[in-house]
């Protein structure tokens, strides 16, 4: 009975891939996914009535749907290796492209973060600028000026350069999370540094240290350990927001469920299975960071409660 | 020459509202003085714009025969000479108490590790804490993380220093343990300023005592006239106020 669908699933590519995303919400398509025969004398779990998830499409009488958690083994129409390959191959994209944003949002926000609490005031103006800007402009938006604006604004040859090269839409979309999460640290790094008392500095500047000595030997460690909590969860908002890459091409976790979701139909298990692993790794990063801020804890200072 | 001159000193922190009116006075070498007067009334201020920690917008300020008013890219290297202590001791939390002594050292005076351990172990052995050097400042009380920040002064080798207020945040039982490492500072001949409303302190250490109201410097005198005949009214009330009890 599968091996059927899927190869009417096959026959259909060629239309379903100019669908466009919200092909859920299609009254149409949502029927073909769920034939009242679909489901008869399969195993139904976790409970054969989905009426409620989709809305009671036939009249309040409980549709099935039909659960296949071993979809994933199948082999993909690209003949690659399987649907769990694929999302394994996805999460690995996730990963590598939110450490690559992760860390121009570090660095960046830092530098701007600091920039923000120095006492000249161009240096304060140009900090808020850029917060202002890259805090303020839809990341989608950004997503979208670096991977279709910015290569036609550089000159000719590194313009097409640029397009051509074959990661291109993986370096935009770092580019662009990176720059946008980066405002966020910013304001998270700058909260840090006017929290601590403003002694520290004064007390740095009398023993003899230059205001770039008082930053890196005194402020920075003691407000990196403050804000270590909100950065936590900046980190993990760089994570989820690499979802969005998938618009610009990317090939990454969310991109795969789509594209596993179009292949089989298995809409359920595609995207819970996505979802699952986004939780996953949350949950990993989270345990990581809470370690982490225990070894960096300092005795009498913030210690843990 | 005086170590420290504060020539016709003023400072605005904005337009409306003038924290140091013309304020003149100078500290000799091996001198004593101690700052007082109400609360708000700029002694603070005064005493931070001595290592430039406050700028001022009117006057001269001299230290050592440096000018601190004009001075820019040598300040960091002056202010390392010039040992202060803060009211709330201002400890760098992160650091052990033997890093804290050692981080001017190093990074400032350029010494090496050994040397500037050597030394920051000597002055804790000084102000009576060698048994704390492994630990962190929050795990001190009050009384001696000031003792430490003394110290973390000392092993600059400073040609003069500034307290400001260092026992207003101690509690009564711990204060005497710090003006004990301060009297015998003095005893030694260091060039001290002082703000404090210690006056037990002042009656017995201080040279000479300068007295502040409203940004201004209204009684600059010898300790035995300032307690004996104070001139002004103000201070005459302030003293009243605070020796009564």
């Amino acid at each position: 009975m599968r091996v059927a669908r899927v190869r009417r699933v096959r026959g259909r590519q060629r239309v379903k891939h100019w669908l466009p995303l919200t092909r859920l919400e299609r009254p149409s398509v949502v029927r073909s996914t769920l034939s009242p025969q679909a489901g008869r004398g399969k195993k139904q779990w976790p409970g054969h009535c989905m009426g409620f998830w989709l809305g009671t499409a036939r009249g309040g009488e409980c549709v099935n749907y039909n659960w296949n958690w071993g979809i994933f083994w199948d082999q993909t129409p690209d003949a690659t290796g399987t649907y769990f390959g694929s999302l394994m191959s996805g999460l690995q994209v996730t990963i590598l492209l939110a450490l690559c944003a992760w860390f121009i949002a570090f660095v960046m926000g830092s530098l701007i973060g600091i920039m923000r609490t120095l006492p000249a005031r161009w240096a304060v103006f140009v900090g808020n600028a850029y917060i202002e800007m890259f805090r303020n402009i839809p990341l989608l938006v950004q997503l979208f000026i670096w991977f279709f604006v910015v290569p036609e604004l550089l000159p000719g040859d590194l313009g097409i350069w640029i397009k051509q090269l074959r990661n291109g839409p993986f370096i935009a979309a770092m580019l662009g999370l990176g720059f946008y999460m980066s405002s966020r640290v910013a304001a998270q790094i700058t909260a840090g540094i006017n929290a601590l008392p403003k002694g520290q500095r004064m007390a740095g500047t009398a023993i003899g240290l230059t205001t770039w000595q008082t930053y890196r030997y005194i402020l920075l460690p003691l407000a990196y350990r403050i804000i270590f909590p909100p950065l936590t969860s900046e980190f993990l908002n760089t994570i989820k927001n690499t979802a969005p890459a998938l618009t610009i091409g990317v090939l990454e976790l969310t991109a795969r469920a789509r594209s596993m979701q179009e292949f089989s139909f298995q809409v359920f298990e595609a995207f819970s299975a996505a979802a699952a692993i986004y939780l996953v790794l949350s949950a990993v990063v989270t345990i990581g960071m809470r370690i982490l801020e225990k070894r960096l804890a300092i005795p009498g200072f913030n210690e843990g409660k | 020459m005086p170590m420290i001159t504060i020539e016709k000193v003023s400072k605005w922190y904005n337009p409306q509202f003038q924290v140091l009116k013309n304020c003149t006075t100078a500290v000799e070498k091996g001198e004593v003085v101690v700052v007082c007067g109400p609360s708000g009334s700029g002694k603070s201020t005064l005493i931070k714009t001595v290592n430039a920690l406050e700028p001022v917008q009117a006057g001269t300020i001299m230290v050592d025969g440096l000018n601190v008013t004009t001075m820019k890219k040598d300040l960091p290297k002056l202010r390392s000479r010039v040992g202060m202590v803060f009211q709330h001791f201002e400890l760098f939390p992160h650091l052990k108490i033997v890093e804290n002594l050692c981080l001017g050292q190093t990074i400032v005076l350029g010494r090496s590790e050994d040397a500037a351990k050597a030394k920051a172990m000597k002055m804790l052995e000084r102000v009576g804490l060698t048994a704390h050097a492994q630990k962190y400042p929050g795990q001190l009380s009050g009384g001696q993380q000031q003792r430490v920040a003394i110290a973390r002064a000392l092993v600059m080798d400073p040609i003069c220093m500034l307290f400001d207020e260092p026992t207003s945040a101690l509690d009564p039982e711990m204060i005497n343990e710090v003006l004990d490492v301060m009297v015998e500072l003095a005893k030694e001949g260091m060039t001290m300023m002082v703000v404090t409303h210690e006056m037990g302190f002042a009656k017995k250490v201080a040279n000479r005592v300068i007295f502040m109201d409203a940004g201004e410097i209204v009684e600059d005198a010898q300790k035995e006239d300032f307690f004996g005949h104070p001139r002004s009214d103000r201070a005459q009330q302030f003293l009243s106020k605070i020796l009564s009890h």
